[in-house]
């Protein structure tokens, strides 16, 4: 199996899905000659020519509008928004128009597009290329969200999606990049929608994470395997539909939960994951389930210092963990 | 005897009639809609009267289940003339379960109809003129023939959604007919107050494409103009922008007082612009229609419309259980793909 970063795996999955099945197509502002602007699509343009990768006016609505359309007209789109931030443009597109299209036309319509997001912070991107949108999308029955942050998984979460007959916001985290690595499987290779991953086997407290910070808490998992304490770690995968049973399960195991996001606090994933367990575990539990994440700050400074003042650390996941595991 | 236009358009005697049909359907279905409304027996509806000419003519260009049509929620006389039937108009104004638009879900009038390829319509406007590229887009990559219509009232132009749409439609030599049915009000914002210029249509040298901008109550001008949109269109010279200068005559909505805000002596003044009217005149001029036969057609027109309300209102509605069917593919779904 070949070696390669998140960003190469989501670049090999979109070129292998477009030349399967030719529904498939990209559109999206310098997604065409220019390869992206975080290189996601470099090579496809000259494989695929300008009618299925096609760079787009500076218009984030219209690049999703647009793809809505081809939807309904029988294609598979991929909408790349450049940077996360930017999808607030195309909310009105994604939440009054893609999520509802199945519902409000009780089924005689639906919507097969996948919005690709970039987003999370880290990256010295400012307010404005660091924000981590996928709170705004939660709450949106209609939509699904994936966040796979593996090689492999990116593959198998990206044809789910490519393929999936409802609209899916595909969320890229700019810091996994090139930072993480990993297998990619060859050739059909799935992975379920709507399904959260056990990363790491533990008995004493459950991390449940996605993006970056799941990777952040696998590494401080390791570091409280060297104290003794062993770390279940969930990678949600998917945030929207959520899936529930799995956190559940691992709750009632462990009896200690901890969940972890870049996004902000109030209102974030971590809310609902906290409520749900809170329901459906709640005599299993011997501590409060604690929640890490950033501040309740508007986006993230520029200003290294500032930023890293802003995002959770690795260290604040392990001294959380740790102090849950004492609890 | 004035030359006969709709002969000269390529029009036949009975496509002209058939139209005007349309139009005197179209016109009871929103009075009747209105009485609906105002007996209580339905919560709500949208009212589109005085805009039959420019929606019938329009339509008359259009070939059902090959072009895409995206009509907005004025557009009775559009779906009418693509061939959704009467019943299931009315199934749609008492929100019924039956109803092939929404199954009830949706505002009365936010039409979609997939067999018809009338496209699923939201309430926020313009929303849907980038779905309509995305559609010719769709058509181009498939080589499928035929093109795609978009329809909308004149608040749209100020929408962004409106700007992108008709900035890539231009870019890329579309094959989309851009329809604006400029009634002068967004409900009460008049159209001075929405636009620096006069006409919509001086919009569309921004975009690379022409505008055209006839009197919408002539479905003479509004056919020819639709005609020639398409058919450029479909030599695949791209997109047109056209805007048909029409009225409403009733208020906004059901929920909507336009006293407030037009004078009562506006509204009779284009009242005497009514396209029916019009089209009767020149029918009448040309011996292909009479008083008579006309009142005839009116009150078929109502028997048909109050027929189709009384069996939709006896239809079934919506199971309870049905409200969280539908927001996503389900097993088995034959829309699943």
């Amino acid at each position: 199996m070949a070696v390669k970063n998140v960003l190469e795996a989501i670049r090999a999955t979109m070129f292998e899905e477009m030349e399967r099945d030719e529904r498939v197509f990209l559109l999206g502002q310098d997604v065409g000659r220019h390869g992206g602007v975080m290189n996601a699509s470099m090579g496809l343009y000259d494989a695929f020519g300008e009618e299925r990768v096609v760079d787009t006016p500076l218009a984030e609505s219209s690049i999703v509008g647009i793809a809505i359309g081809a939807a309904l007209g029988g294609l598979l789109p991929i909408a790349e928004i450049q940077f996360g931030d930017f999808v607030l443009s195309a909310v009105d597109q994604i939440i009054s128009e893609a999520a509802k299209m199945r519902y409000r036309s009780n089924n005689d319509f639906h919507c097969p597009i996948v919005v690709r997001v970039p987003y999370g912070g880290g990256i010295h991107g400012g307010l404005y290329h660091s924000q981590n949108v996928e709170s705004i999308f939660f709450s949106t029955p209609g939509l699904k969200i994936v966040a796979p942050t593996t090689p492999a998984d990116v593959k198998g979460l990206l044809r789910a999606a490519i393929y999936d007959p409802d609209p899916v916001i595909f969320m890229e985290h700019k810091l996994a990049y090139r930072s993480i690595k990993g297998e990619f499987p060859e050739g059909a290779y799935d992975l379920p929608i709507g399904k959260a991953d056990v990363k790491r086997v533990g008995k004493d407290l459950t991390v449940i994470a996605y993006g970056m910070m799941m990777h952040y808490a696998l590494g401080a998992a390791e570091q409280l395997a060297e104290e003794g304490i062993e770390t279940e770690v969930i990678d949600l995968c998917t945030l929207l539909p959520l899936d529930r049973e799995t956190l559940v399960a691992s709750a009632k195991k462990t009896g200690k939960v901890m969940v972890v996001h870049e996004d902000n606090l109030t209102g974030g994933i971590g809310a609902e994951v906290a409520a749900s367990i809170t329901e459906e575990a709640f005599m299993y539990l011997d501590a409060p389930i604690k929640r890490v994440a950033a501040p309740d700050i508007p986006s993230t400074p520029y200003n290294p210092i500032l930023e890293r003042a802003m995002i959770p650390t690795q260290e604040q996941i392990l001294i959380g963990m740790r102090e849950l595991a004492r609890f | 005897m004035a030359t006969k236009r709709h002969i000269e358009l390529g029009l036949s005697d009975q496509d002209i009639l058939d139209m005007y049909k349309t139009m005197v359907v179209a016109r009871a279905v929103d009075d009747r809609a209105d009485i609906l409304v105002r007996s209580g027996k339905i919560p709500f509806t949208v009212l589109g009267q005085g805009q039959e000419g420019a929606q019938v003519a329009a339509a008359q260009t259009l070939v059902a289940g090959r072009d895409w049509v995206l009509p907005y929620y004025r557009d009775v006389g559009v779906v009418l003339a693509m061939g959704m039937s009467l019943r299931e108009v009315m199934l749609f104004e008492f929100g019924k379960a039956d109803d092939p638009n929404s199954g009830g879900r949706q505002m009365p009038k936010h039409w979609g109809h997939r067999r018809l390829r009338i496209v699923s319509q939201s309430s926020p406007v313009a929303t849907e003129l980038p779905h309509a590229c995305g559609l010719a887009w769709a058509m181009r990559l498939k080589k499928e023939e035929g093109i795609v219509w978009a329809s909308f009232g004149d608040g749209v132009v100020s929408k962004g959604d409106f700007h992108e749409a008709l900035n890539f439609a231009g870019i890329h030599k579309l094959p989309i007919v851009f329809f604006c049915e400029n009634n002068y009000y967004a409900i009460s914002v008049p159209f001075s107050k929405q636009s620096p210029v006069p006409s919509v249509a001086d919009r569309a040298s921004a975009y690379g494409m022409p505008g055209v901008s006839v009197d919408g109550n002539d479905v003479f001008a509004v056919y020819k103009a639709s005609l020639e949109a398409a058919e450029r269109a479909k030599r695949g010279e791209g997109s047109t922008l056209i805007e048909a200068r029409t009225y409403r005559f009733a208020p906004h909505t059901s929920n909507d007082d336009d006293r407030r805000y037009r004078s009562r002596e506006e509204v009779e003044k284009w009242k005497r612009l009514d396209p029916i009217a019009r089209l009767f005149a020149y029918l009448k001029e040309h011996g292909l229609l009479d008083e008579e036969r006309a009142a005839a057609i009116r009150s078929d027109a109502e028997k048909e419309v109050l027929e189709a309300a009384q069996w939709a209102e006896r239809a079934p509605d919506p199971d309870p259980a049905s409200v969280g069917a539908y927001v996503y593919a389900q097993e088995g779904d034959a829309h699943g793909r």
